[in-house]
């Protein structure tokens, strides 16, 4: 299974502090040890949320609304995308992280990506077939 | 006791494979090392549901599995002087646990894993006894696990993996890294090992499924950590690019009602980018080694053709056709024949690739081989001979194992019947 892991933002990640050099070195030696373990597939940290934008879908109009934004626990500092035989092996991966927010609470959410299998073996290719062949009861009858 | 569980679920399946391995350079038998390992496991989930989950539960498994390892070796009434040197030999390892060294780019317990990986894939053992041994030591895998992704009986499992344990202990087999001149044939046997599960996992030859994603995955990650411990080896990077891209198409092969598309006919917006990036890096530095293509790097290449077209019929049909040519050069087999076949079918036409099949259809290696008549039927079918293709089709229904094709090949034997199309 693939797991999202994804680092939570804290005070200081939105402040735009940037990690110490202890903390980047540790950090690149657990991804080398991800890569070892053949779990890592990607990775990377995240600007603060006031380089970022968010387009707010209302109805028919697309808002565009630029950071930084409020609500600091819910936004994201950084993620990893990782090949893992279950959830129990992501969590003692999560433990092992070097903590990447020294001196406040670093909070690290671990969500299994949806996976082929996961909507059943027919279920999806049945699905599209079927939207196919709406799609074209739908052009046939204009 | 639920969470110690998973805890050591989680443990286990990150640490088991250099906790075996390193035991088992201190007592030089692979299968004591699995029975010691197993041992800390055991004495873990008694203990750690009390005593709390220690700080760093790897190097608490491996001292419990030292002192087991000693306790062994006193109790069987190894000479003193011996044990002490082993004793000697545990107390001088635990310096490895070290986070600090364990780090470093010397890393001791890598060539203590690349033993492993060379020992359980050894050629002493026939190719069952070192799938399942690689699947147990190496993914710490269980013998119901296994079991279950194979489709046979546990028994079964369980006795490859003791007789395999013993076949490695009768024949000697020391734990280490071959020898340079050696290690291109011992290679080669792990590269088999983990190509074999990779296709049992991507075209299961029994069974309802049409993928068996837990084979998929755990080939891998067998691939990739294979890639990082040899990286100088063009082949292990070549069956890695070769695994992730055909991995990458993996969505996009089962079709309306579980039925398997085939390649060309596949929806390329359902292949995973991802991992077509990652192959075709892989091939990257496969090449970058300098060395000469091997097998599975020509195959990656030719998987890499299929990757790099937008449309199928964008497919570079020439390419493809001379990296066959180069693979039958390498490895000749009727096999690698059947698919240079198909290549000059699409790059020629029909007829210059029947001709081809027709020179192949007699070899004793394609007697059982269900693709041999699905290309003739194919072939046949494009040059408007429907009644042979239709018998074809028959021939290779028949053959295949795989509920799911054996459906699509009726199928195509209908489309052939008279009155049917055009």
């Amino acid at each position: 299974m693939r797991v999202m892991v994804l680092v939570k933002a804290t005070e200081q990640s939105e402040a735009g502090e940037m990690p110490s050099e202890q903390l980047l070195s540790e950090m690149m030696a657990f991804n080398e040890e991800l890569v070892k373990a053949g779990v890592m597939l990607a990775g990377d940290g995240l600007h603060p949320s006031s380089a970022g934008t968010r387009v707010v879908f209302a109805r028919s109009e697309r808002k565009v609304i630029d950071g930084p934004f409020a609500e600091t626990k819910e936004l994201l500092a950084g993620y990893w995308l990782w090949q893992v035989k279950s959830l129990d092996e992501a969590i003692e991966w999560v433990k092992r992280v070097p903590d990447p927010m020294p001196g406040a609470e670093a909070i690290i959410e671990i969500r299994p990506v949806f996976e082929a299998e996961d909507f059943g073996e027919e279920l999806t290719p049945e699905l599209r077939a079927k939207e196919q062949e709406l799609r074209q009861q739908v052009e046939a009858g204009q | 006791m639920g969470d110690v569980r998973r805890t050591l679920d989680g443990v286990w399946r990150i640490e088991s494979a250099r906790l075996i391995a390193g035991i088992a350079r201190v007592v030089r038998d692979v299968g004591l090392a699995e029975d010691l390992a197993q041992e800390a496991f055991v004495a873990a989930l008694e203990q750690w549901p009390e005593s709390g989950v220690p700080d760093n539960p790897g190097a608490w498994l491996m001292a419990t599995a030292k002192h087991r390892a000693i306790d062994r070796l006193r109790r069987a009434g190894v000479h003193d002087r011996k044990t002490q040197e082993l004793a000697r030999e545990i107390e001088r390892r635990g310096e490895y646990e070290n986070p600090d060294l364990a780090a470093a780019i010397d890393d001791p317990f890598d060539d203590d894993l690349l033993r492993l990986i060379f020992t359980a894939c050894h050629p002493v053992l026939s190719t069952d006894a070192r799938v399942a041994l690689t699947l147990r030591l190496l993914g710490g895998l269980t013998t119901t696990e296994i079991a279950r992704a194979f489709l046979v009986p546990e028994a079964t499992v369980a006795q490859r993996i003791v007789r395999a344990k013993r076949t490695l202990s009768a024949a000697r087999v020391p734990f280490e890294i071959p020898e340079r001149q050696g290690l291109a044939g011992r290679l080669a046997s792990v590269l088999e090992v983990v190509y074999l599960v990779f296709n049992e996992g991507y075209v299961a030859t029994v069974g309802e499924r049409w993928l068996r994603p837990e084979l998929l995955e755990e080939a891998l990650r067998l691939g990739r950590i294979l890639a990082e411990l040899l990286p100088a080896e063009a082949e292990v990077h070549g069956l890695v690019a070769l695994m992730e891209l055909q991995a990458s198409r993996a969505r996009a092969r089962i079709g309306p009602g579980g039925a398997p598309v085939l390649l060309l006919d596949q929806d390329r917006s359902r292949w995973d980018w991802m991992l077509v990036e990652r192959g075709l890096a892989a091939l990257e530095r496969a090449y970058r080694t300098g060395d000469a293509l091997g097998p599975y790097t020509l195959q990656a290449a030719i998987a890499a053709c299929h990757a790099r077209a937008r449309a199928a019929e964008d497919t570079d049909w020439e390419r493809i056709v001379a990296l066959y040519d180069g693979l039958a050069q390498l490895m000749p087999s009727p096999v690698v024949e059947l698919n240079r076949a198909v290549a000059i079918g699409m790059a020629c036409g029909p007829a210059a690739a029947l001709e081809l099949v027709d020179a192949i259809s007699e070899e004793p290696e394609l007697r059982e081989y269900h693709l041999l008549p699905t290309v003739r039927g194919d072939l046949l079918e494009r040059l408007g001979r429907k009644a042979e293709a239709r018998r074809e089709f028959q021939r290779a229904a028949a053959m295949t194992g795989n509920m799911r094709e054996r459906a699509v090949l009726l199928e195509r034997m209908v489309a052939c019947a008279p009155g049917n199309g055009s």
